[in-house]
């Protein structure tokens, strides 16, 4: 007898394996807009497991939670993307290995 | 009921002035310091006697309550004085000499540097010894005893860059605390057995008991232990060895402390816990025993010594063996007559070395002194009274007190009666011998000797000369009580004074007989021949001594080593103890123990810190990685031990 719905374990198992894309990406890149890019990852990984619940229990707070996880993320993003551009206008790279001095 | 006397003064008055002198006589002047010493030790004086005045208004034992001090339940131990009729002897012989000590070091220590050190422990001393003869408990005696042993300490080592000196300070010090672990064993005993240390309770506890008889018991231990300790502090076989050396100190030490005061601590100790050894017999036979042989062997060492002051120390020693063999035999009295007078004798015999040594600019060596006689007349002649006082010459105080302590000792095994009689005649011809090679003949110092190699006195002087006033009076006066004291025994007054507290047959006493003036007779005789003795050898035939000691070969050698008693005691504990502490203690357990432990745990601690610092590499991936690794370690965790 194949559910009617997805069960809640596929959801999770996606967000972890997303989660888990976003962590190792974080540690093993070089790139600060790649690492960047693991940390949405990781965000959205568990923005899957909230709505997933929140569905799966019919509560809406999983939901508000996700949007606000979206803001500031947004917030995020913008700031973030402001600093890389200003460390590659001073340092010339994006290498995160020759970015370890806040002095110049 | 009793007026306050506040006895508390007494004791206090000395300290006052030590701490006066200690704090602010550097800046001050000799006058200023020599009038702080003696008006607070003159007080003191002054004070006793005042109470001495009243003493017969006093019902008797008076108590004087100071402060708490020790109170656990069950146990008490106050601050608090004791004043009888022996501490009352005590107090005036220890204040009265002290008194007329200090006077006199105030002419012999006038040149030294540290003056106001000296007199800052000085009155330091008084204040401790005061405190053990006033205390009226154990524990607070325990103190005084310590307090006299530190001072004790700290005065004969007073010229301490002298390196004999310094270790004549230690010796004594370390010799006297095997005696005071005899003591404060002591002490644990009678907390243990009658819950208390002060006298009054103790002997109240005591008075039941009957007599111990074949051998240990309770009272037995206690009184061998205390003994241990009076033989440490009084200087008995087999912990006499610390007084010869103590002759480092400046001679008016010499005089106070190993003379006329301290070491006489052990003897007030014994008779003050006479309840005690009355009712133990072996305890009792073993201070006789003790008595008697450390008398008759320090005197055969006093024949031979060359050093004036040397010869005292042992006389010291002979003497307070009669104090010691006269507590044996029971009679407490007659020891404490002993030990007064003795105080005076002694103590004058000491000041006029003093004054002798001053006099040849340093000079200890008898055989570099002679024909004195005219050169110093004053010391010559008190001197001369101390002698025939120590000697045993009627009528002078040493005759009285030993005749007592012969008698008594006669009593009880005319053993002890025969050693003393020939010790008494030792010490006549000893005396006599240092007379004679002191004050007769012809000077041998000679222009030759060197100065103030004792440190006091640097004046330049050809020819002796006598001292001044401030040291002649002392002599004079304790040249009169000398002469003088003995006769408070007369008709055993002494005796009958102090029977409240030491008991004895005041009551039934036996009147003089036959026999004892046949003994008085015969300890005259030894003394008389004793004179003769050093008179032939010494004056009349002075080429005589050296063929006996070459004739006598080994055994007088013997004698002049002290009968290898030093050197015995260096192989048998003093080697045996370094080489152990240096090779177990520091090598083995000191080095691959201790510091092996803590320089091992501290290399360990550094190995791992090596190892963990490792992960605080400052690089934020790695941090972030160590997060992801932990909470991964969390949840694999949670998930085996199937939480839910």
């Amino acid at each position: 007898m194949v559910p009617s719905y997805i069960p809640l374990s596929y959801y999770l198992l996606l967000s972890g394996f997303l989660f888990a894309c976003g962590v190792v990406g974080f540690l093993i890149k070089r790139n600060i807009i790649t690492i960047f890019m693991s940390i949405e990852l990781m965000l959205n990984g568990v923005n899957l497991s909230f709505v997933a619940f929140a569905a799966h229990w019919h509560a809406l707070a999983g939901q508000v939670f996700v949007f606000f996880v979206m803001v500031v993320a947004a917030a995020e993003a913008t700031v973030g993307l402001a600093i890389i551009i200003a460390v590659y206008r001073t340092r010339e790279t994006l290498n995160v290995d020759q970015v370890n001095l806040l002095k110049l | 009921m009793n007026p306050n006397l506040n006895l508390w003064l007494i004791p206090v008055l000395p300290l006052a002035g030590a701490a006066i002198n200690g704090f602010l006589g550097k800046r001050s002047s000799r006058q200023a310091v020599s009038a702080v010493a003696l008006v607070f030790s003159g007080a003191a004086f002054a004070m006793t006697l005042w109470v001495a005045i009243r003493f017969a208004s006093l019902s008797l034992p008076y108590q004087e309550f100071v402060a708490h001090w020790i109170r656990i339940v069950g146990f008490r131990a106050d601050f608090a004085f004791y004043l009888d009729q022996l501490s009352l002897v005590m107090l005036l012989v220890v204040t009265g000499v002290g008194f007329l000590i200090h006077i006199y070091s105030v002419g012999y220590m006038w040149d030294d540097p540290s003056y106001y050190r000296f007199f800052s422990y000085l009155n330091l001393f008084m204040f401790f010894m005061l405190t053990l003869v006033l205390a009226n408990n154990y524990l607070l005696m325990f103190i005084g005893w310590e307090g006299v042993g530190l001072a004790s300490y700290l005065l004969i080592g007073f010229w301490f860059t002298k390196d004999s000196a310094a270790s004549a300070g230690k010796k004594a010090f370390i010799v006297n605390r095997i005696g005071d672990f005899g003591f404060l064993i002591a002490l644990f005993l009678l907390i243990k057995h009658f819950g208390s240390l002060s006298f009054d309770q103790v002997f109240r506890s005591i008075s039941p008991l009957g007599v111990e008889t074949a051998g240990a018991g309770t009272l037995t231990a206690i009184g061998l232990l205390l003994m241990v300790g009076a033989a440490g502090k009084s200087a008995q076989i087999p912990l006499y060895v610390w007084l010869p050396d103590a002759m480092e100190g400046p001679t008016p030490v010499s005089a106070l402390i190993h003379a006329a005061t301290m070491v006489t601590a052990g003897v007030y100790m014994v008779s003050r816990s006479h309840v005690i050894f009355e009712r133990a017999p072996t305890a009792l036979m073993v201070v006789a025993i003790i008595g008697t042989l450390t008398a008759f062997f320090a005197a055969t060492i006093g024949i031979a010594q060359t050093d004036i002051k040397k010869v005292l120390a042992y006389s010291t020693i002979s003497q307070l063996g009669y104090m010691f063999m006269a507590c044996g035999v029971g009679a407490f009295s007659a020891g404490i007559f002993h030990l007064m007078t003795h105080a005076f004798f002694k103590g004058l015999l000491f000041l006029g070395a003093g004054s002798v040594i001053h006099a040849v600019g340093g000079e200890q060596d008898m055989r570099k002194m002679g024909g004195l006689r005219s050169y110093i007349p004053w010391t010559f002649l008190t001197m001369f009274i101390a002698t025939l006082a120590i000697a045993g010459i009627p009528p002078l105080a040493g005759f009285w007190s030993k005749d007592e302590i012969l008698w008594k000792a006669y009593q009880v095994s005319w053993v002890y009666w025969g050693v003393g009689v020939v010790t008494a005649f030792i010490t006549s011809f000893y005396m006599f011998r240092l007379l004679y090679m002191t004050f007769f003949g012809d000077y041998r110092g000679g222009q030759e000797h060197e100065h103030g190699s004792h440190g006091h006195d640097a004046h330049g002087h050809g020819e002796p000369h006598e001292s001044p006033t401030v040291m002649l009076v002392p002599l004079m006066i304790l040249a009169l009580l000398s002469l003088f004291g003995g006769f408070v025994g007369w008709g055993h007054h002494f005796e009958h004074f102090l029977a409240p507290v030491l008991g004895g047959e005041s009551a039934s006493e036996a009147a003089t007989s036959i026999t004892e003036w046949v003994l008085m007779g015969i300890s005259i005789l030894a003394a008389v021949s004793g004179w003769m003795l050093a008179h032939l050898l010494y004056s009349a035939r002075p080429e005589l001594p050296q063929k006996i000691a070459d004739s006598l070969g080994d055994f007088y050698q013997a004698v002049v080593h002290k009968y290898y008693i030093d050197e015995l005691y260096a192989v048998l504990f003093v080697k045996p103890l370094i080489e152990g502490s240096t090779r177990i203690l520091w090598q083995d357990v000191d080095r691959k123990v201790i510091d092996a432990s803590v320089n091992e745990s501290a290399d360990g601690a550094r190995q791992v810190s090596d190892e963990v610092r490792q992960m605080q590499s400052g690089n934020i991936r790695s941090y972030a990685g160590w997060i992801a690794a932990g909470s991964a370690a969390v949840i694999a965790f949670m998930i085996w031990m199937g939480v839910r």
